[in-house]
């Protein structure tokens, strides 16, 4: 009976130590807590295990507890000083936990149902109203276990803070490596925590501005692969891609319509004179928004499919305008400052996010589209590429603090500001996947 | 002046003229007197003088001819210096039809990186008008620019970002 609990724990450890390390080996993305606020203290207590063969496939507990932890919000508590460990909501003692001031507990488990199929289930408490706040019970697999604890971490996420999670989101990003046979360019989708990094195109010339379709499936980006610009769009899941423009001059900055059927794109032509064009993805038809002799660049779709924001230097330095989608006179958004650019409005259409010049510092800035106050959100002098997470709560970016670039997060309030430390590479343009629908 | 000293100046005048007006003759080279008995020896020195000079011209076209122009912040504006420089492209793209050239844009890394795009293909732009006005045909003639992402200098410090901020020529047949 006891040797039985020693080998248990045993096997419990090696998993544990097998999970972390597998963590550390994969990930590029290695998080970096810079900034905070005063993290609200949370219990997630291991889940159970019913063991029929084998091991655990996933600690869920630590990715929730990391989710948790990474959102800046929560400080979850160590396992080490939890006083009770129940798989189940009947066995909560809701004394136990509040002697530990924690203001929620997690408790769940893990069932083998099939070869390769789970049942996962968890409950969240609130341990002063001694009352269940959410329990959801999924089906796993092996594969999909990860994505499973995600998802209840977002349950858990939204039901204390009242904002949507975003646990189960990807990132794409750029990274340039120097190699001794010179500059090789990737691009790299990863899960928002860094795990599961796939490196889905490579080159040796420069990869530019990557954009989500809005159903994920997909990635438009630039590429200069034959010494000149062209327009790719990427099918994820089968890596194949068609090359959607390669006109004379340049080929830029694409963006998807919010119905996922057209592009916003840069075209310069022959004369390098650069505008807004749209582009319909299935006809490859193009028409042009824009027609002034000043660089307009960067297009970006709002969320109602109505207008279309852009970059513009036609009143002397770059400022941010925009244009209804189906043509007109544009008319400016930005009047703070010199340099406005890369205009990414948020989801849910309230914020407009921006390349800022602050200072003699190029700095991350949204505006609320209302109120067209501008709240500067990032500190370095090299900031660039702003993203907004679905939830519009939290935007990813790139910086320069050294010789290397690397990736940063920050609420659009400022007040939560980490680094997403990169391990190897010089890494730029990050973009924040959409909600994952399958 | 006392009457004496006048004397001794006078006197001193008289004699320097003397010295001056005497002929002092060229000591015999075969006097071997005069070189061997102290033990100090002469050398002669070479008697030829200068020869005649010429002009020389300043001739740009004899040059090496640059193929990287440099431009100023925020600028596309050619720097006069380089007027010859593209003076001498031009040239050799009118008389030579089947040479073709890429320009190369490029921007330091500052700021919002398809805006760079957008600077560096308006400095290739500046040289490919002045090319065309100056003789080269419009399909000898291609532009790309790279924006910030082929930096030829890293840092960021006006060193590197001045290095950066150019147009290269790719000449391709």
């Amino acid at each position: 009976m006891l040797n039985e609990v020693i080998v248990r724990r045993f096997v419990t450890v090696i998993c544990l130590m097998s999970t972390l390390l597998a963590g550390v080996v994969q990930a590029q993305l290695v998080v970096e807590i810079t900034e905070g606020i005063k993290r609200r203290p949370i219990a997630i207590v291991p889940f159970g295990w019913e063991e029929n063969s084998g091991n655990v496939p996933l600690d869920i507990a630590d990715v929730i507890s990391a989710d948790l932890t990474r959102s800046g919000r929560f400080a979850p508590i160590a396992e080490d000083d939890m006083l009770q460990k129940p798989t189940s909501g009947t066995d909560v003692d809701f004394d136990d936990w509040s002697i530990l001031g924690v203001e929620a507990v997690v408790v769940g488990s893990v069932t083998q149902t099939g070869d390769n199929a789970y049942s996962v289930q968890f409950q969240l408490f609130d341990v002063f109203g001694r009352d269940q706040l959410v329990g959801y019970r999924m089906p796993a697999s092996r594969g999909t276990m990860r994505r499973v604890a995600h998802r209840a971490a977002d349950m858990i996420y939204e039901k204390l803070t009242g904002i949507k999670g975003v646990f189960d989101t990807k990132v794409a990003y750029v990274t340039a490596d120097a190699g001794p046979d010179g500059q090789t360019y990737s691009l790299t989708v990863s899960d928002q925590d860094g795990e599961n990094e796939h490196k889905v195109m490579e080159s040796k010339d420069p990869i530019m501005s990557p954009a989500w379709s809005p159903d994920s499936r997909r990635l438009a980006y630039v590429s200069f692969e034959g010494n000149r610009s062209s327009i790719f769009i990427q099918t994820l899941r089968s890596g194949n891609r068609i090359k959607v423009s390669s006109k004379p001059g340049i080929n830029g900055a694409p963006a998807f319509s919010p119905d996922g059927r057209q592009l916003v794109v840069t075209l310069g032509g022959v004369d390098g004179n650069l505008d807004i064009y749209t582009l319909d993805i299935n006809t490859r038809q193009s028409r042009r928004v824009t027609t002034h002799r000043a660089i307009d660049t960067e297009g970006s779709w709002s969320p109602d499919g109505r207008h279309i924001y852009f970059t513009s230097d036609r009143s002397g330095g770059p400022q941010i305008y925009r244009v209804s989608a189906s043509g007109g006179t544009p008319e400016r958004v930005t009047f703070e400052g010199s340099y406005n650019a890369r205009p990414r409005l948020s989801p849910d259409g309230t914020r407009l996010a921006m390349v800022h010049l602050d200072r003699g510092n190029y700095r991350i800035a949204v505006m609320d589209v209302e109120r067209k106050d501008l709240l500067v959100l990032s500190a370095g002098s090299q900031d660039e590429s702003p993203s907004f997470a679905p939830n519009s709560d939290t935007l990813i970016y790139a910086t320069r603090p050294g010789r290397n670039g690397v990736l940063e997060s920050v609420t659009a309030d400022g007040l939560i500001r980490q680094r997403l430390a990169s391990v190897q590479g010089d890494v730029r343009e990050p973009v924040w996947s959409p909600f994952q629908r399958f | 002046m006392p009457t004496y000293k006048l004397i001794v100046v006078s006197l001193f005048f008289v004699l320097l003229a003397g010295c001056a007006s005497q002929d002092i003759p060229d000591p015999d080279p075969t006097d071997a007197s005069v070189g061997s008995e102290d033990g100090a020896e002469t050398d002669g020195m070479d008697g030829s003088g200068l020869g005649e000079g010429e002009e020389i011209d300043y001739d740009p076209s004899q040059g090496e001819l640059a193929s990287i122009i440099f431009f100023d912040f925020d600028s596309s504006e050619l720097r006069p210096e380089d007027a010859d420089t593209v003076a001498r492209h031009a040239m050799q793209l009118a008389n030579d039809t089947q040479l073709s050239v890429r320009l190369e844009g490029h921007a330091d890394e500052r700021g919002s990186r398809e805006y760079n795009i957008g600077l560096g293909e308006r400095r290739a732009q500046t040289i490919r008008r002045m090319l065309l006005i100056q003789g080269a045909s419009a399909g000898q003639i291609s532009t790309v620019s790279f924006g910030e992402e082929r930096p030829a200098a890293m840092g960021s410090n006006e060193d590197a970002w001045s290095q950066n901020r150019r147009v290269e020529f790719k000449y391709t047949n």
